[in-house]
């Protein structure tokens, strides 16, 4: 479970969160939603550090990430497994060196078994096979693919999904949905997606957290999204003709 | 003003020699740079080091008019400018140029396309990871292309030299071979591991706190190298000034 606590974060004089608080219970998928601009990615880096909030605590089961030192932090990121945006792959590595890259340097494993474990993440993304394809040579969904295979390679006790959907097409995000979905049932990871996809939101939301001018505006279940009364959710989320009449 | 940079440079380095995750993994990427930073840069200091020392050569030759002084100075002359000087300079200055660039943007593009940021959310040291191989590398590499460069450079002269008739092949061995300092090997081997070390942190700082795209990756990687051509000639001022 991950707790934040009170979330600000600033650039500049631009405030982009401010003061979000919330919970994100292990074994079920948690979503951000919000605008493009709202700050989801702002919010997902500083839960892992990568951005320092200006003030507010995040918790990793109870443990106080925000007042660690870089050691202590170490360990807590071994726990982590993160897709980015942008997939952030290893240019210089093909697939198979990206996936195995956590896995040479925080484990003892033979490299059969570190070759395994690659496989099978692969195989998980449907992407068997690519092993030796360099990344200048993958497509962009592909690319988000490989990038979801390399956070899953360690097993990760938390997993921050940065628009995993974004680029690929309906049939293979729905596949990536029930991908992370089955992840963390099977191994009750704290997981945390962001995304701005009706279809995942429909799908995979048990827990979902609306970003709205930087502060948490909604939080619900997709049961609840569609009946809710709030003008904002309702414009993002049937912002399409095809929601709207869906809606009627 | 120069402080903050500064101050950002100092930390930059401290997280660079934090103790390595895997010294396995950090061994292979030593060797990469070194295969990348010494191999890869031999035949533009070759070019250039034989050159340097026909340059030295022919130049001094034309200036040496008196008949009173032996043409042998020209081989004593050529030998301890390509050890003090020449070598260790030039050659930085050519591989501030070809290695800074390269890595100031190679980093830099890890930076912008957030691969750093993958890094560290595995709970790796950054910048111990992608700095410290390099800053190893170059300061095992880059003296042992000074030793080559400088004996390229005699050689280079001495072809002139003899070539053009300006000194017999005699006195240019017989004025390289008398009166050496040893001790100016001493100080081109300390100046080419400091310039090594400008050269990959000055540009490793460069890259790593590059923000924004493509364009700022450009510019990171020019300022790496202007920053760091003016930081070799003072620190080799300095060096010169202190071991001399
Ligand atoms: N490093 C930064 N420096 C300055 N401003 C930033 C930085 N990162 C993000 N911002 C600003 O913070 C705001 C939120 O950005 P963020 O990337 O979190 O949006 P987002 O919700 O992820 O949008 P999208 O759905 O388009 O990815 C934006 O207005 C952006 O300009
Ligand atoms: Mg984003």
């Amino acid at each position: 479970m991950i707790e934040i606590k009170n979330i600000r974060k600033s650039f500049g004089h631009r405030t982009v969160l401010k003061g979000i608080s919330a919970e994100f219970k292990d074994g079920i998928t948690n979503l951000v939603i919000g605008g493009s601009g709202s700050g989801k990615t702002t919010l997902l880096k500083c839960m892992v550090g990568l951005h320092e909030p200006n003030s507010g605590s995040v918790f990793y089961d109870e443990r106080n990430f925000t007042s660690m030192n870089f050691e202590a932090r170490t360990h807590v990121r071994t726990e982590i497994g993160m897709l980015f945006q942008g997939s952030a792959l290893f240019d210089s590595m093909n697939v198979e060196e990206n996936i195995m890259f956590p896995l040479n340097m925080f484990t003892e494993l033979s490299f059969k078994e570190k070759r395994d474990r690659v496989n099978f993440c692969l195989e998980r993304v449907n992407l068997a096979g690519n092993n030796q394809l360099l990344v200048s040579e993958l497509s962009g969904g592909m690319k988000k693919r490989v990038g979801i295979a390399r956070a899953i390679a360690m097993n990760p006790k938390y997993l921050f999904c940065d628009e995993p959907n974004s680029g690929l097409d309906p049939k293979t995000a729905i596949v990536i949905d029930e991908l992370i979905q089955e992840i963390t049932e099977e191994y009750r990871t704290t997981t945390i997606v962001v995304t701005h996809d009706m279809n995942s939101v429909m799908g995979i939301g048990e827990n979902i957290i609306f970003l709205h001018q930087g502060t948490k505006w909604w939080e619900g279940s997709n049961k609840e999204i569609t009946t809710t009364d709030n003008k904002e959710l309702n414009e993002f989320v049937f912002a399409s003709k095809f929601m709207k009449k869906l809606q009627k | 003003m120069i402080f903050y940079p500064l101050g950002k440079y100092i930390l930059l380095l401290k997280a660079v020699f934090r103790k390595p995750e895997k010294w396995s993994l950090y061994r292979k990427e030593i060797f990469h740079e070194m295969n990348y930073m010494g191999v890869g840069s031999l035949g533009i200091i070759c070019i250039i080091s034989i050159f340097l020392g026909a340059v030295t050569t022919v130049q001094t030759a034309f200036q040496l008019v008196s008949d009173l002084v032996p043409k042998s100075v020209i081989g004593g002359i050529v030998r301890d400018s390509s050890i003090l000087e020449l070598s260790p300079t030039i050659s930085a200055i050519v591989l501030a140029g070809k290695i800074g660039s390269s890595v100031a943007s190679q980093i830099g593009t890890m930076r912008v396309t957030e691969q750093i940021d993958a890094l560290e959310i595995m709970g790796i040291n950054s910048p111990g990871y992608l700095i410290l191989p390099k800053i190893i590398g170059a300061i095992t590499m880059i003296p042992l292309l000074v030793i080559i460069s400088i004996a390229l450079s005699i050689v280079g002269g001495y072809l002139a030299g003899t070539a053009s008739g300006a000194v017999t092949p005699q006195s240019f061995i017989e004025g390289l071979t008398s009166d050496f300092i040893p001790f100016t090997f001493t100080v081109s081997m300390v100046k080419s591991v400091i310039f090594a070390f400008i050269i990959t942190s000055v540009a490793a700082y460069q890259g790593f706190y590059t923000h924004g795209g493509a364009l700022e990756v450009g510019q990171s990687s020019t300022k790496a190298v202007v920053i760091s051509c003016i930081m070799i000639l003072f620190a080799d001022y300095i060096v010169a000034q202190l071991l001399l």
